[in-house]
């Protein structure tokens, strides 16, 4: 789905030490010893294991993982919290890595934003005052950064909230707050560190919804971090999967659904609603259209084709896109089938 | 050999020691006596200022002072007025312009280590080295006995306010620039990492971030170091200073219990005045931080 995108974020080649002497190690590293490997010998955790990724503009791209697979300081390594062991990283084609103090700073308060798993309000200062603080930084004048801020607290739903402090608000409002501020400064890179994780599943929800909502205004490059599978169907145009520190697998939710590329996500996607996630688009068989029948559009998911398809003449409807035009056929066996989940090839591996 | 005799160094060869020692830092306080004290000299008309303002100023504003700041500082209308009517006492009692010398020093000896204190707290702070450097030399200051730096200090500068405020001030720093480092070294480091991440500067981190949040610990230390400074009253009349403990010597010295008893006890009651409205403000300014209004 990337290919006609511009990319706004391109990371190359990414390796990430710590420890101790991380230059000392990262040779042999880059030769391909393994995080346990490397651990054991020379005491070295290794973040991240040769990470390359192209991160289209205005999208969502998710990265996704268990605990502990790197994908917070993956996330760091976009605004240089955390400085890489080795590799490039690049922002509309300009090298972040050779940036010296005051245009990184420059970066942070102009280009990118941060929303932080657990907030990271600052706690003596007012919803307002916190919604203010990127454009007090960027230097924005006060009467501007007033009416700025303001208006994204009344946009994410705080109205009425101005002057309590973060500590009187709820898990989710919180979260609100670090949203507002992180939009506040108008950067085109919104970086998500598990926004969403530490709260309840409906609040969740709602917090998806006004993300999802807000990008079909705004078009940001968010960088969504998230070990819910659930939640990375539901916001991602893109997906990387993060393992051990490395990308094992990246594409278009459908395509990691449908042809995962290891057992490690096989087991994954194992447990999600496939009726619900899984569109017509990605079991069609393409061409050889004729027009007629019972047309369905392609993103329809499967739970919503299966009734059409059990009433149409062969059991088989035409996928239309968007615009109306015939682009592949469907029949009621292949969504069927595609209800199934893939088996792991090696049960062995199933076991944790 | 005789392990019951210590093998000490010769009796000379001390005595020389101890000689070379004293001649040196006498050259050296002659040398640079008068330019410290040339240096001090602003302090020196500030603490005779101040004390001057306490003493003309008629004593009923001093009383609306005492129970304006302690109802400021701890918004309780007892702790104010009990502030009040031990002043009343102190004054009836007779100790009215020694306690006016005494607040002065303290309030003086505060501000300068406020003054001093806090910036070397930041440092520590930043700098893991600095830590590493200060915090042996405030364990000495708060352990060596306050005798032994006395010395010294009269030496350089003889006997007077100055050389009192500064071994009021030597004993009393430590507690507000351990607090300031520690206040600041506890900051929530996910702040600061957001402070970071919106391109914030030391500076913009500093007094935005780090200091605010720092508050209550370093508010901590201020009250310490009031509470250490009004210790060392009567140690500091020893050398020159004014105030309640110079009734306090002169009653251990000529065995007046009653003189003693009273000077002493202002002493405290000041202490517990300061302490109450000290503590309650600290307390008010963690408010917010754990729930606020509500919480
Ligand atoms: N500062 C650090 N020092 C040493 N190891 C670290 C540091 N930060 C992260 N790690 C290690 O790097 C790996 C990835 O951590 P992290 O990026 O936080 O994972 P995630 O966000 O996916 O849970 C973990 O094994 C973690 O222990
Ligand atoms: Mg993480």
């Amino acid at each position: 789905m990337a290919d006609h995108d511009n990319i706004k974020v391109k990371i190359k080649s990414l390796y990430k030490v710590f420890g101790d002497n991380p230059q000392s190690v990262i040779g042999e590293v880059q030769q391909g010893m393994g995080k346990p490997e490397l651990l054991e010998k020379h005491g070295h955790v290794l973040g991240l294991n040769n990470i390359s990724l192209e991160i289209p503009e205005r999208k969502i791209q998710v990265i996704m993982g268990l605990s502990g697979s790197g994908k917070s300081t993956l996330i760091r390594h976009i605004n240089r919290l955390i400085e890489p062991t080795a590799g490039e990283i690049w922002i509309d084609g300009e090298d972040v890595l050779s940036m010296d103090e005051a245009a990184l700073r420059d970066l942070r308060r102009f280009k990118t934003s941060m929303v932080f798993q657990k907030f990271g309000l600052l706690p003596h200062r007012t919803v307002q005052q916190n919604v203010e603080y990127g454009l007090k930084i960027q230097g924005v004048a006060d009467a501007e950064a007033h009416e700025r801020s303001a208006r994204w607290i009344a946009r994410v739903g705080l109205a009425g909230f101005e002057d309590h402090y973060p500590g009187q608000l709820s898990g989710g409002m919180q979260q609100r707050v670090g949203l507002a501020r992180a939009l506040a400064t108008d950067a085109e890179i919104l970086l998500m560190d598990e926004a969403f994780s530490a709260l309840d599943p409906l609040i969740r929800t709602d917090m998806q919804n006004i993300l999802l909502d807000l990008q079909e205004e705004l078009h940001k490059t968010i960088i969504f971090i998230t070990h819910d599978l659930d939640e990375a169907l539901r916001i991602g145009d893109n997906i990387a999967i993060l393992r051990d520190g490395a990308v094992i697998q990246e594409g278009d939710p459908q395509e990691i659904i449908m042809t995962p590329a290891d057992d490690y996500i096989t087991d994954f996607i194992r447990d999600i609603n496939r009726s619900k996630v899984i569109k017509v688009r990605s079991i069609m068989s393409p061409g050889g259209v004729s027009g007629q029948g019972a047309q369905i559009p392609a993103d329809t998911s499967l739970e919503a084709a299966l009734a059409p398809l059990s009433k149409a003449e062969n059991q088989t409807c035409t996928v239309v896109d968007k615009s109306g035009a015939p682009v592949g056929t469907v029949s009621l066996n292949g969504a069927i089938a595609a209800l199934t989940p893939p088996e792991s090839d090696e049960p062995v591996a199933m076991q944790y | 050999m005789d392990w019951t005799e210590f093998p000490e160094m010769g009796r000379e060869e001390l005595r020389d020691l101890k000689k070379g020692i004293d001649a040196s830092f006498r050259e050296f306080s002659r040398a640079y006596g008068e330019s410290l004290e040339a240096f001090f000299n602003p302090l020196l008309q500030f603490m005779i200022w101040f004390e001057r303002l306490l003493l003309a100023t008629p004593w009923p504003i001093i009383l609306a002072v005492v129970a304006a700041f302690s109802y400021l500082g701890s918004r309780s209308w007892k702790i104010s007025i009990g502030a009040v009517l031990a002043f009343l006492a102190i004054g009836y009692l007779g100790m009215w312009e020694d306690t006016m010398a005494t607040l002065a020093i303290v309030l003086v000896a505060t501000m300068v280590c406020i003054a001093v204190g806090i910036p070397i707290g930041i440092l520590m702070a930043r700098y893991n080295r600095a830590q590493s450097l200060i915090t042996p030399v405030l364990d000495i200051m708060q352990t060596i006995p306050s005798f032994v730096y006395l010395i010294p200090v009269v030496m350089l500068l003889g006997i007077g306010k100055v050389p009192g405020l500064l071994a009021v001030c030597i004993y009393a720093v430590p507690p507000i620039v351990r607090l300031t480092n520690l206040g600041i070294r506890l900051v929530d480091r996910e702040v600061l990492e957001a402070a970071d991440a919106f391109g914030a500067n030391y500076r913009q981190k500093l007094f935005g971030v780090q200091i605010p949040l720092a508050l209550p610990n370093i508010f901590a230390g201020v009250n310490q170091t009031i509470m250490m400074a009004l210790s060392m009253v009567v140690i500091a009349s020893m050398i020159g200073v004014k105030g309640l403990g110079v009734p306090v010597l002169r009653a251990i010295s000529n065995q007046y219990l009653a003189l003693g008893l009273m000077n002493g006890l202002a002493i405290v009651v000041l202490a517990i005045i300061i302490d109450r409205v000290t503590q309650s403000y600290g307390r008010r300014l963690q408010a917010h931080r754990n729930g606020g209004d509500h919480g």
